[in-house]
């Protein structure tokens, strides 16, 4: 298995995607801080940028790379290699490679400029975000067989968490504004990583007063060890879910 | 060697294979024969694992290959069209090859690099690769690792007349040394005097299985072409 993670790895490191990957991360954190001379003003900008940019980047190439090297997965699928472990392989390598350029452009700046507790909640959310979207990019393409399909597959789920997902929540909180919604919020905040990583981060920047009541609600919830448990462990199940239904539909998948 | 018993695979509405029963022992050299789309890839694809039948069964040395995945140690598999990672060099993909296959790689045939020249464009990146280049690769690691089994999906298909000799004469030399291989092709005239088997299929079902000379007695013809030509009459 380390045999093959290592090729992915070094596959993708010299692809100049990754590469141009990381130095626009680099440049655009940078460029944030140098901008902004109040270093916590500029976590807020980077982590509006990283939320958007991160799931995106990792989940469009990660469904890019797979379908690419459908006839590379066929030829190991030839060799003497279990099916499982060829999968865990080609995610892993995905992650480390993806990872390692958010580190190296996001996590390398914010150490230097700010290296708070909140840059560093903001780099584990990066972190976190990078692993489940790339989850979700190899469960896009193992269900879907055509290339075009499966990227606007991909599109379609980024646009969900990112966009239309914050829209139905407004949608109801709008509709339903009578009632008390801001228990129930914190369990629609959990269902979306996204969300959740924004959430995380704002909390530990203390301007959870600028949110009204349901930001104490929040700051109450997720500033409990309840509470960080929990969304600690919806991240890490958002990570293993896509990964693990992907690596049955692969195990079964005819190439 | 390789059994496989009723095998049925179907994708969607089309039955790609239909309850095929198949029977292939050691030190044969068998062709796999019939029109596009009759079903010869997914055979080979079901015998190497990558395609799982709907039903029956396929073993491999007695062993059924479901859940398996040793037996490919053992098996050479010449794909029909090799794509490898772009940014990866040709000495790469060989280096990669022999990593994974540590086990099995006691000894390394690497004949038919050295016949195809390819020895002197080692540094040279996958992407920039013509297609008869890739298949020459494919070629070459197909015997890198002295198998029992090969099994070639249109070995020829896309090279040149020399480099397809140079593969004509790599398969004669391993069928002596009493392998088995299992070729697919359309140009029947290039299988004539390498094959012993002749499967052919068509739609999906396996017409007849026979060897060479049952086949060339049946039919009158001594060539392989007219032969056949003659059955699709």
């Amino acid at each position: 298995m380390r045999t093959i993670i290592k090729y992915v790895v070094v596959d993708l490191v010299k692809s100049r995607i990754v590469l141009a990957y990381t130095f626009f991360l680099l440049a655009m954190s940078f460029g944030i801080f140098n901008i902004d001379e109040n270093a916590t003003k500029g976590i807020m900008s980077l982590m509006n940028l990283v939320l958007i940019i991160i799931p995106l980047v990792s989940i469009i190439f990660s469904t890019i790379y797979v379908y690419n090297s459908s006839e590379f997965i066929e030829l190991l699928v030839a060799q003497p290699l279990k099916r499982k472990s060829l999968w865990m392989s080609i995610y892993s390598g995905l992650a480390v490679s993806l990872s390692l350029s958010f580190v190296i452009g996001v996590g390398l700046p914010v150490i230097i400029y700010d290296g708070s507790a909140t840059g560093l909640t903001l780099i584990v959310a990066g972190l976190f975000l990078t692993l489940i979207f790339t989850g979700i990019a190899l469960l896009a393409s193992v269900l879907t067989r055509d290339k075009a399909k499966g990227i606007g597959v991909s599109i379609l789920v980024w646009f969900l968490f990112t966009l239309i997902y914050d829209a139905i929540v407004l949608l109801l909180l709008f509709q339903f504004s009578d009632y008390p919604l801001e228990k129930p919020m914190i369990g629609i905040t959990m269902l979306n990583p996204v969300d959740l990583s924004r959430i995380l981060i704002l909390l530990k920047l203390d301007i959870s007063a600028l949110m009204g009541y349901t930001g104490a609600i929040f700051k109450e919830f997720f500033g409990s060890v309840t509470g960080i448990g929990l969304s600690a462990l919806m991240l890490f199940l958002w990570t293993i879910m896509p990964v693990w239904f992907s690596l049955k539909k692969f195990q079964r998948k005819d190439l | 060697m390789i059994i496989a018993s009723n095998v049925t695979k179907t994708f969607g509405k089309l039955k790609a294979l239909d309850n095929v029963s198949v029977n292939c022992v050691k030190g044969q050299t068998i062709a796999l024969i019939g029109p596009n789309g009759s079903g010869k890839t997914t055979l080979i694809k079901s015998i190497l694992g990558m395609v799982v039948p709907d039903s029956g069964f396929i073993t491999f040395d007695q062993h059924n290959i479901l859940h398996d995945w040793n037996y490919r140690e053992r098996i050479g598999y010449m794909p029909q069209i090799g794509r490898y990672p772009d940014n990866m060099s040709i000495a790469q993909v060989f280096t990669m090859m022999k990593d994974i296959r540590k086990k099995s790689a006691a000894v390394i045939d690497e004949e038919l690099i050295e016949e195809f020249g390819l020895n002197g464009m080692m540094s040279k990146k996958m992407r920039t690769l013509s297609g008869g280049t890739r298949q020459k690769v494919s070629a070459s690691l197909a015997f890198l690792f002295n198998p029992d089994v090969l099994i070639l999906d249109e070995p020829t298909a896309g090279l040149d007349p020399v480099a397809s000799e140079i593969l004509k004469q790599k398969i004669l030399r391993e069928k002596q040394k009493g392998k088995l291989t299992l070729i697919t092709s359309h140009i029947l005239s290039e299988l004539d005097d390498v094959v012993s088997e002749i499967i052919y299929m068509q739609e999906g079902k396996m017409l007849f299985h026979k060897s060479l000379e049952q086949l060339q007695a049946d039919t009158g013809e001594t060539k392989l072409a007219k032969a056949i030509a003659q059955i699709m009459k």
